[in-house]
């Protein structure tokens, strides 16, 4: 009933109730749900705690039977990516949850070896009890260590006088069960459908594997399986809630990187523990997915970062696809007159020799 | 040629999936699509105005290419059994639904009227059927550029309101063509004038989004996609002079009609490639977003519609 009334914002453009783009306080509602719908439930990641053991990955596998592949997504086949401790590559039809792993360096000046606690030899990072002793420590380690001696030890990380610092980052990604979300928009079977719980899952007895979701999601997430032909994607654990339960990745998480929950309370606490890291000094520290002014009308599934989004394979400002539907509408009907036009003139331009 | 632009990627990965449709089929349903869109209209405006052979001409062409793009996207489907799921629900937000209920309606009626034009009966019911076709044909011709357009693949949606001139062009193009090529020359006129527009206007839109100093033009000029966009303008060009030269000879109207008609399955082909070309280079799905991030905090206006191609480098 609902999809009659998206009809007029998808041909003429105008969106005040934002159905294509922008804020959408009640999207169950939005997809037809009477208002005692459950509420919205999303993921928190907070990367920030994240200590890349898969064990997200392996509980995602395990409950909803998806087939072993490889880091390019091939069915059934074991082998290493040869790129990182990332052995899963991306997510697709058989990985709902993948942890990026990034190992990034910068070059710190010797002689400063870091020892002790991650952290510690952060400037600003307020005060250590380990400072006194620390001290005397450096000093002990710069009458034996410089940067010729590290440089012949390690000639890898030993360049001119300079050492490299190194930091990991890790991340599971997810399928972000986005506002407006251009997969749902595009499926031409409504396989894709808007749970009540306000999260995007395909219908594996609908799909007919027509893939026109797979480049129309703007983060990547949904794809389709070879040798089955239809697509599959993160379903929340649709399963799961019904019966009250929480989502399998969630569950096995050891550290609490992910959290599930009500969205509204997942904005709130992400919001404090972003204001907590600020205050700790970790400038690099922003939420993503977390504004619903963005492309996508906010994310179900939103994530801390500690550095920009393309460094864990996130798109940097994703827009859904939908957005400019009603001015490609128009194009084609001014192309599709302008054939018709071109027709009539050529025909009625053209004298017959009989 | 712009210089290469720095980013940040995952080791090199693609952020979005590059598209599962399968190649030759789905440039081949667009080329078929828009050869038959614009021949049922040149049919149907042909029959009313007296011109027996190049209707006929024009709806073996529309009833032929229709019957074959609706095979090549069943076979594109990942489920073919399933292909009347397209007509579970209209949902206007997809292209390809409401390509659904322009395509089946038009490849019903063009491939009836088709087939009883060979088998010569009921001659008002085919006149009925002509008119119900290029009633569709229009929007059959043109809702593909919106089917590619509204991705997230960067050198496609960039050029959302330039792809369906392309498309409609290139459609006049072939379809015009064809019927150029088939029609004798007392009743091939309008099918020459036509193909001369379409030609014309295919290869404009074409300049227009080459000539965009966007970095999501460049893969029109790169690697396969780059080779067949080549072979696609020298076919077309060369086709457009000849049938401008010689278009009203028999074999002139042959030969260019034939060219055109390549020239336009090439663009399909070309405009497909360079699509997954762009999908598979996560630098076109960052560089134009980090583009639009830094005018959004430069405090710019961006057009309402926000792209790259708006954007200065």
């Amino acid at each position: 009933m609902t999809s009659i009334s998206s009809v007029s914002a998808a041909y003429t453009g105008r969106d005040p109730d934002h159905r294509l783009y922008g804020p959408l306080p009640d999207v169950q509602g939005e997809a037809g749900y009477d208002g005692d719908h459950p509420a919205r439930v999303g993921f928190f990641t907070d990367t920030s705690v994240c200590i890349g053991c898969k064990a997200c990955e392996v509980a995602c596998k395990e409950w909803n039977a998806l087939p072993m592949d490889d880091s390019h997504g091939t069915r059934d086949v074991i082998g290493l990516s040869g790129m990182s401790y990332d052995n899963t590559g991306q997510l697709g039809a058989n990985t709902w949850r993948h942890v990026a792993f990034i190992e990034q360096s910068r070059p710190v000046d010797l002689p400063t070896p870091t020892f002790g606690r991650p952290g510690d030899d952060r400037q600003d990072s307020g005060p250590s009890p380990a400072d006194g002793p620390r001290d005397t420590q450096a000093a002990a380690q710069q009458s034996v260590l410089n940067a010729e001696a590290l440089s012949e030890f390690d000639p890898q990380t030993g360049q001119s006088g300079t050492d490299k610092q190194i930091r990991w980052l890790m991340s599971s990604d997810v399928c972000k069960h986005c506002t407006h979300a251009g997969c749902l928009d595009v499926c031409p079977t409504g396989a894709l459908f808007r749970t009540e719980f306000g999260t995007v899952v395909v219908q594996g007895d609908i799909c007919n594997g027509c893939g026109y979701c797979v480049p129309s999601c703007p983060y990547g997430v949904i794809n389709q399986r070879k040798g089955d032909g239809r697509v599959f994607k993160c379903t929340l654990c649709y399963d799961r809630l019904t019966d009250g339960l929480m989502p399998a990745c969630a569950t096995a998480c050891p550290t609490q990187s992910i959290q599930f929950g009500n969205l509204d309370e997942l904005q709130a606490r992400a919001d404090a523990r972003l204001a907590t890291l600020k205050r700790q000094g970790v400038e690099t520290a922003r939420l993503y997915g977390r504004d619903e002014d963005d492309g996508v009308g906010g994310a179900g599934a939103f994530f801390l970062l500690l550095d920009e989004p393309e460094v864990y394979g996130l798109p940097p400002d994703p827009i859904v696809t939908t957005r400019d539907l009603p001015a490609m509408w128009r194009s084609a009907a001014a192309a599709a007159a302008m054939i018709i036009g071109v027709a009539l003139s050529a025909v009625l331009g053209s004298r017959r020799t009989r | 040629m712009v210089e290469e632009a720095q980013f940040t990627s995952y080791y090199g990965r693609p952020i979005i999936k590059p598209p599962v449709w399968k190649s030759p089929e789905v440039p081949l349903y667009l080329f078929l699509g828009g050869a038959a869109g614009s021949s049922a209209v040149l049919g149907a405006l042909a029959d009313v105005t007296g011109r027996p052979h190049l209707t006929r001409v024009a709806r073996l062409t529309a009833g032929g290419s229709s019957i074959a793009s609706v095979g090549f996207l069943i076979i594109d489907l990942g489920r073919p059994e399933r292909f009347l799921h397209m007509l579970r629900v209209l949902k206007p937000t997809s292209p390809l639904s409401v390509g659904s209920y322009i395509l089946a309606p038009f490849s019903a009626a063009a491939g009836a009227t088709a087939a009883v034009e060979l088998l010569g009966w009921f001659p008002r019911l085919k006149r009925f059927g002509g008119a119900v076709a290029a009633v569709f044909g229009g929007p059959l011709a043109t809702y593909t550029a919106v089917l590619l357009s509204n991705t997230a693949v960067p050198s496609w949606h960039a050029f959302h309101g330039k792809m369906p001139f392309v498309f409609g062009g290139s459609a006049m193009a072939a379809g015009g063509g064809l019927c150029l090529a088939f029609t004798p020359l007392a009743e091939s006129a309008p099918a020459h004038k036509m193909a001369i527009i379409g030609a014309g206007i295919e290869l404009a839109a074409l300049r227009g989004i080459e000539r965009n100093d966007s970095i999501v033009a460049e893969p029109y000029h790169r690697g396969r996609a780059g080779k067949l966009m080549q072979a696609a303008k020298a076919c077309t060009a060369s086709g457009l002079g000849l049938a401008v030269l010689v278009g009203r000879t028999r074999p002139g109207a042959v030969v260019s009609g034939v060219l055109l008609a390549a020239g336009s399955l090439l663009t399909r082909f070309g405009v497909f490639e360079a699509g997954v070309a762009s999908a598979e280079d996560p630098k076109y799905t960052v560089v134009p977003q980090r583009e639009r991030l830094a005018a959004r905090q430069a405090g710019d206006r961006v057009a309402s519609n926000g792209h790259a191609s708006t954007i200065t480098r």
